[in-house]
């Protein structure tokens, strides 16, 4: 934890001192950005559909989806051109799970104009049947790229990732899936055969940048924060992969005070971000992009 | 003079311009991070509201759903070896579960072993209700029939006398000597047979090695009944007006 305050802050300072102070940034910074898009996100809300209970402790009336949307469509009047999307465990944790499936997630985050989501460990929890046949409720994509479902009844319905178009920019988007194995009962992902994360991870990127153009590319993982043992988490993935712009993790419930910067293979920045669960906070990343789309080089500032 | 206007503002754009170029070689752009909290004090957006509201009426009313009454209330702590309400789910397992699996494969369950952690939640004393189940069974695990032989049958008896703790079980009995040594052990009242294969009823984590219960690993069979454990509870209290249960003999010291 304090070292990754170290990193942040290291990072942060040597940016704007760079840039000659924050009175740069203020003036004809923004105006001369000419492309905004802002992605919002969401991480284990674990059916909390509604808010905590006025009696809870620690989030008394926090929460809930109702609340959500009026954040979010707030902030799309201030920019349209806005992203929402969902690292995983969507499913599992109030009996609105345990009596309608998921049905009602997957409704709610349809109304609410979720545009992606990956697949989280507790999404298999009514077994992959129980999640195929909720997808009709699903009007969002929901993608991974590690899972492979060839041989389930998910087979052609979860593409690896989506090419969002929003400003006349390309935003590619792609999922990543934990290891099932010792997780979440066989019987439950049957086939689903789990990939290395970080492999995939290349090639996807690759095709993103090379082939579709992106300007710029979001991972959805479900891999978890960080682990201290060898097992794959965002910080290894940023750290050893590159061109990713924002890594929106899941899993290990992380509460972050702000966005982690951190680089990748390159040494460029990275931004990993996780909010929490249950839909206590709204994740909100702001992209500034010039004419020339250029939104990693050197000259980049992260504010967080 | 037209023109000349013309002329001035062609200039112009053409300054502008270069400046704008000049700014672009510059190649710098930003990105901003923060977490907003959905504050208690955010309005509820009513289209949204109104579309949750049936959905939760109708949980609410079941789970408010008397199912049956218990004129004590239960809990976990009530005794060192078995205990009223675990008694209570090892039989409730034990009844619900046998004849499930008896229409599958023919084959009996001998006896039942769930964990003491596993018992979430006290049942006070009054009405039970499906929220109850729920409270005692918040999680989604499945009862599946392990096929065990007798000698870890036998493995699975010297857990028990190890860990002393209140595991709930049924179609067993298990005495230990002042010693905590184990006196007696037998299941459907009748001693191990260690060529025997025994059905033992119990939950999907347990089987896979929770709370260290890895004799459950070396098995002759598993099935599956697609039957939660809370389910068992609630057809169980829905099926008897009263649960009266209590402690008995089928785990003690002497």
């Amino acid at each position: 934890m304090k070292r990754r305050d170290f990193i942040q802050k290291t990072a942060a300072a040597g940016l704007l001192t760079g840039l000659g102070g924050t009175a740069l940034l203020n003036s004809g910074f923004i105006a001369n950005s000419r492309k905004h898009i802002t992605i919002l996100h969401t991480n284990d809300v674990h059916s909390h559909i509604e808010p905590f209970p006025k009696t809870n402790a620690d989030y008394p009336g926090v929460g809930g989806v109702a609340k959500r949307y009026t954040l979010i469509e707030k902030i799309r009047k201030e920019n349209p051109n806005t992203l929402l999307l969902d690292a995983g465990d969507i499913f599992q944790g109030t009996p609105f799970f345990n009596f309608y499936g998921g049905e009602l997630e997957f409704k709610l985050m349809s109304k609410l104009g979720y545009d992606a989501a990956t697949i989280g460990n507790h999404d298999f929890d009514n077994g992959i049947d129980g999640l195929n046949a909720q997808l009709p409720n699903a009007k969002f994509s929901l993608l991974s790229s590690n899972y492979d479902f060839s041989n389930t009844v998910l087979d052609g319905q979860i593409k690896p990732y989506q090419v969002f178009k929003k400003a006349g920019l390309n935003i590619g988007v792609f999922g990543l899936g934990i290891q099932l194995e010792g997780l979440v009962n066989k019987k439950m992902y049957k086939e689903t055969v789990y990939q290395d994360p970080v492999g995939i991870t290349q090639d996807i990127v690759k095709q993103l940048k090379e082939e579709e153009n992106c300007d710029l590319v979001i991972c959805l993982s479900h891999l978890g924060y960080h682990y201290e043992h060898d097992k794959i988490d965002d910080l290894k993935l940023a750290k050893q992969t590159k061109n990713i712009d924002l890594i929106i993790g899941g899993h290990t419930h992380t509460f972050l005070e702000k966005p982690t910067i951190t680089k990748n293979a390159e040494d460029k920045n990275v931004l990993v971000n996780q909010v929490g669960w249950a839909g206590i906070n709204l994740g909100r990343i702001d992209f500034y992009l010039d004419d020339k789309n250029n939104i990693s080089g050197k000259g980049a500032t992260i504010l967080v | 003079m037209k023109r000349t206007l013309f002329v001035i503002f062609s200039i112009t754009l053409l300054l502008i311009n270069s400046c704008k170029e000049e700014k672009e070689e510059l190649k710098v752009s930003k990105i901003e991070g923060k977490q907003l909290r959905v504050q208690a004090s955010i309005k509820e957006n009513d289209s949204i509201k109104n579309f949750i509201a049936p959905y939760k009426n109708r949980i609410e009313e079941e789970m408010n759903t008397v199912l049956a009454y218990t004129p004590n209330t239960l809990s976990k702590e009530d005794g060192k070896y078995n205990t009223a309400i675990g008694n209570m789910m090892a039989d409730a397992v034990l009844e619900m579960a046998n004849p499930i699996f008896k229409k599958r494969t023919g084959n009996t369950i001998d006896g039942v072993l769930l964990n003491h952690g596993g018992i979430r939640s006290i049942i006070s004393k009054g009405d039970i209700t499906t929220k109850t189940g729920f409270n005692i069974m918040p999680f989604e695990n499945e009862a599946v029939i392990i096929g065990l032989k007798g000698t870890q049958v036998q493995k699975m008896f010297a857990y028990l006398a190890k860990n002393q703790i209140a595991h709930p079980i049924a179609g067993m009995q298990l005495i230990l000597d002042k010693n905590a040594a184990i006196k007696s052990a037998s299941i459907q009242g009748k001693q191990i047979d260690p060529d025997k294969t025994y059905y033992i009823a119990t939950n999907d984590y347990l089987m896979e090695g929770g709370d260290r219960m890895y004799f459950f690993g070396k098995r002759e069979s598993q099935t599956y009944l697609d039957y939660k454990l809370r389910n068992i509870f609630i057809d169980y209290f829905t099926k008897y007006d009263t649960i009266n249960p209590v402690r008995d003999r089928r785990f003690i010291q002497e």
